[in-house]
């Protein structure tokens, strides 16, 4: 089990290998269909402030504002990343994340742009709705509420021991494609089709 | 005789027990299913493949201590309505619709309904075909509702073949389905957030053999098939499967499915459909029993 505290350096990406669990604590910023479009398009300097080094979690979350006018995170599982796939890289690049967090793994563009910016991809437990809200200590802000509305906006999230696998590292390896081609085998042995 | 309660009444209790019926499947898995994720995490031997497990057993815990959903995908709301005099559909449909407004309101259903043209958030989730109703008329004055909630994520990994497939070597027998049902397994990987349950339809046309697919993950996961060679064929998978490697999350294990319910209905000589759903670990349902004197009970 490894600690990462955000924002993170190259360094400490490329010392992440598949499979590789983590426990994150800092501050994230979440990310949709949305808001990888717009950021594909458009300069954002305020989402830079916490993309650079930082993590964007690919996550619809269950917010409650409080009387206060302070947001609560009731759900904050991770939702289906490869709907992210043709902005991902870019946004990698453009924005230089060191992480990605999301459900499902996601395609050889984004494994690339690992290899070559520095980056991972964090496999969240999808489902895990009310344990990962508890590793949500505060929700500090919101980026685009008006404009994207709740699930699509970019949240700002302060999180601590945050559980997560490294599925796709900085290196080229996908666990993904791993277990793909593994029970693969054992499929068409099965089938007695090997 | 028991004196007859008035129905409006009934109704309002009818509601508020339709509510509880929703924030209990909403917040708390069934005991068959906690049961066979503590049973799989005690199987396995990858350390990570067992924290996985512990952690999906621990976070529904505190969904029910909390009142908070399990998983925030509160998935499509699935009601199978028993009823006898004196109701009629009509009426409880507008409780269902008016329960799920309530819960939504509540908390335990995320806004989680799009319309499929503008793909606006119909944010109380009742629209056109949401929740979706099925009606059973039954003999006594009950009313019976079950409710599943069926999570996007797993729904987009289910399949359907028609054979036979020659990509899978199926053919038209009990061994053409099981390969179906294999490849389905292996096709879906942890992308369903497994491990799963499927539930397959052997048979029928395209439409109706999804739904008899679904309709098996009403079988509690400890349920065994009347028929013995498909109740064989049930078992065989669930060992095969499990070899595979896929396991919790797909990140590897020993634990890729928790369930295989076969049904099967007759079908036309023309075609031969294998319909395959998948229902994630967050495997969510739930019953209420409404007596007529409006005393109830629900269970999982
Ligand atoms: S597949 Fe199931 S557990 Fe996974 S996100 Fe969807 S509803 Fe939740």
């Amino acid at each position: 089990m490894q600690k990462l505290t955000l924002p993170l350096d190259e360094q400490a990406v490329r010392a992440l290998h598949r499979g590789d669990d983590v426990l994150i604590s800092g501050r994230m910023i979440t990310g949709r269909d949305a808001a990888h479009k717009h950021l594909c398009t458009h300069e954002d300097p305020e989402a830079r402030r916490y993309l650079e080094g930082g993590i964007i979690y690919h996550c619809g979350p269950v917010v409650k504002k409080d009387a206060d006018g302070s947001w609560t995170m009731t759900a904050a599982g991770p939702t289906t990343s490869t709907r992210e796939e043709p902005y991902q890289h870019k946004v990698i690049a453009d924005y230089k994340v060191r992480g990605v967090i999301g459900k499902g793994g996601m395609g050889p563009k984004t494994l690339k742009a690992c290899k070559e910016h520095g980056c991972a991809y964090l496999h969240a437990i999808g489902g895990l709705a009310a344990t990962l809200a508890r590793h949500v200590k505060k929700v500090e802000g919101v980026l685009h509420y008006e404009e994207f509305g709740p699930p699509e906006a970019m949240w700002i999230l302060q999180v601590e021991d945050f559980p997560a696998v490294v599925t796709m590292d900085s290196h080229g390896e996908s666990l993904h494609e791993v277990v793909e081609r593994e029970s693969g085998a054992r499929l068409r042995a099965l089938l007695g089709m090997a | 005789m028991v004196a007859a309660v008035a129905l409006p009444k009934l109704e309002e209790k009818l509601k508020e027990d339709l509510v509880e019926l929703i924030r209990t499947s909403s917040t708390r898995l069934p005991p068959d299913v906690v049961k066979a994720l503590q049973a799989a995490e005690k199987s396995e031997d990858v350390p990570q493949a067992r924290s996985t497990l512990l952690k999906m057993v621990k976070n529904q815990e505190e969904a029910y201590a909390g009142r908070t959903p399990t998983c925030q995908d509160t998935g499509t709301l699935i009601f199978e309505v028993e009823y006898g005099d004196p109701w009629r559909e009509k009426a409880l449909t507008a409780l269902v619709r008016d329960a799920v407004r309530e819960a939504t309101r509540r908390g335990y259903l995320r806004p989680n309904t799009v319309d499929s043209v503008t793909g606006k958030n119909i944010t109380d989730n009742v629209h056109d075909g949401s929740p979706y109703l099925h009606f059973h008329q039954r003999d006594d004055d009950g009313v019976r509702v079950r409710l599943m909630q069926k999570g996007g994520g797993c729904e987009n990994v289910g399949a359907q073949y028609s054979l036979p497939d020659e990509r899978i070597g199926a053919g038209r027998d009990l061994e053409g389905v099981r390969r179906c049902i294999l490849d389905a397994v292996w096709q879906a990987q942890g992308k369903g957030c497994a491990p799963g349950a499927v539930g397959v339809c052997v048979g029928g046309d395209r439409g109706s053999g999804y739904a008899e697919s679904k309709r098996q993950l009403w079988r509690t996961l400890e349920d065994k098939n009347a028929n013995p060679e498909v109740a064989a064929l049930e078992e065989r998978i669930m060992k095969e499967a499990n070899t595979l490697g896929i396991g919790p999350m797909g990140w590897g294990g020993k634990t890729t499915l928790i369930g295989c319910k076969i049904g099967t209905v007759a079908r036309l000589p023309a075609s031969f459909f294998v319909s395959v759903s998948y229902m994630c670990w967050a495997y969510r349902r739930a019953r209420l029993d409404f007596a007529p004197d409006g005393s109830s009970h629900i269970s999982q």
